[in-house]
């Protein structure tokens, strides 16, 4: 019974972390009217796949994958997930920037960002 | 439509919760992502490039499309920000 | 924020280190911490603040549009331009080893790598300026 509870909970709470935060900003990202606040829920999601990611490639004791002066013999953390982060973090910051100039044009040519009233506006046009 | 947004966000929670046991423990050095692949690429960014840095080698030497790609993926963003935001002019 | 003192003294005495920073930070990318990715945006932020703390009419007399456009085509160019290199000497494309074995001198691989880094780092720089530029300019007319 020990066993399980420290199995389940206290030797994979980096993966509760990570899926307790996914959960908030798909709920942001569906359920919010305001399309700034969705913009925000995209964002949390991103940054809780990121946590999620390094978190997995971590070793016990290990430290940042840059070569000491032993070289090979010590032990370095895994590097590979820290890459494909660095790439991913480009993309968001890229989508971001666009979905911010599409909410800024939204805004100049109907005067409304919620998305009830948008849709009503849209439809009268 | 909240409560059906949270009735969807909870089952998704429940299916991901469920797949949490299969997956290694936080630090495991017996890990298979770490012991294949994370091994491979410290033992041999060292005899081939020489360089200290293990990301930027693998960044851009061992996965270099995938950086270069990226600076695409920048470069569009910038010039989409230009197509939507300016008025008159030129570009 | 044009009048107040203390902002415009701070960030004109800012910016120099900032942007020597930002230059420290894409030229040690192979050996410490840094790369081109997070160069180019350090440098980006000086600009931001002088835009911030001066107008944007004012920096954009030192760093106008065309020069945007200018700095960001270099940089993926000289990315590109290093792979084509490498096609043209008789290897695959971007395969730094060939450059090496043809002209012969020695930690070439290293050195590639940091030209390629510092293109990454003009472009990223470049693109964050130009959108903050953009952004800048709608003042707010709501229809």
């Amino acid at each position: 019974m020990i066993e399980a509870f420290y199995e389940l909970f206290l030797s994979r709470y980096n993966y509760w972390m990570a899926i307790i935060l996914m959960l908030i900003g798909l709920y942001a990202l569906i359920a919010k009217q305001n399309l700034v606040k969705k913009l925000i829920g995209l964002n949390i999601f991103q940054t809780a796949i990121f946590l999620f990611y390094i978190s997995i490639g971590e070793v016990e004791g290990g430290t940042a994958p840059i070569y000491l002066p032993e070289g090979v013999d010590a032990l370095y953390v895994n590097p590979v997930p820290h890459v494909l982060m660095l790439t991913a973090i480009v993309v968001g910051v890229s989508v971001t920037a666009v979905a911010l100039s599409l909410i800024v044009r939204i805004y100049e040519e109907y005067g409304v960002i919620d998305e009830d009233e948008l849709m009503q506006a849209v439809r009268k046009r | 439509m909240r409560a059906k947004a949270l009735l969807a966000v909870l089952l998704i929670g429940i299916i991901l919760f469920w797949a949490i046991e299969d997956m290694p423990a936080f630090g495991d050095p017996q890990a298979p992502a770490t012991q294949y692949t994370g091994e491979l690429y410290i033992n041999s960014v060292l005899p081939d490039i020489g360089i200290e840095n293990i990301v930027t080698a693998i960044l851009a030497s061992y996965r270099g499309f995938d950086t270069l790609g990226e600076t695409v993926v920048i470069f569009t963003a910038g010039i989409s920000v230009a197509l939507l935001l300016r008025r008159g002019g030129q570009l | 924020m044009r009048e107040n003192v203390v902002i415009r003294t701070v960030s004109r005495l800012a910016v120099p280190f900032i942007q020597v920073f930002a230059l420290y930070v894409i030229v040690h990318g192979a050996s410490g911490a840094g790369g081109g990715f997070q160069g180019g945006v350090v440098f980006a932020s000086s600009f931001i603040l002088m835009t911030i703390a001066f107008g944007l009419s004012s920096v954009k007399k030192r760093f106008n549009n065309k020069w945007i456009m200018i700095c960001s085509i270099i940089g993926i160019t000289i990315y590109a331009g290093i792979g084509l290199l490498c096609l043209i000497l008789g290897g695959n494309y971007l395969e730094y080893g060939i450059i090496e074995a043809t002209l012969g001198i020695p930690h070439l691989h290293g050195y590639l790598l940091d030209a390629v880094e510092v293109g990454i780092g003009i472009t990223v720089m470049a693109v964050m300026t130009s959108i903050i530029y953009d952004m800048a300019e709608r003042r707010g007319e709501s229809p």
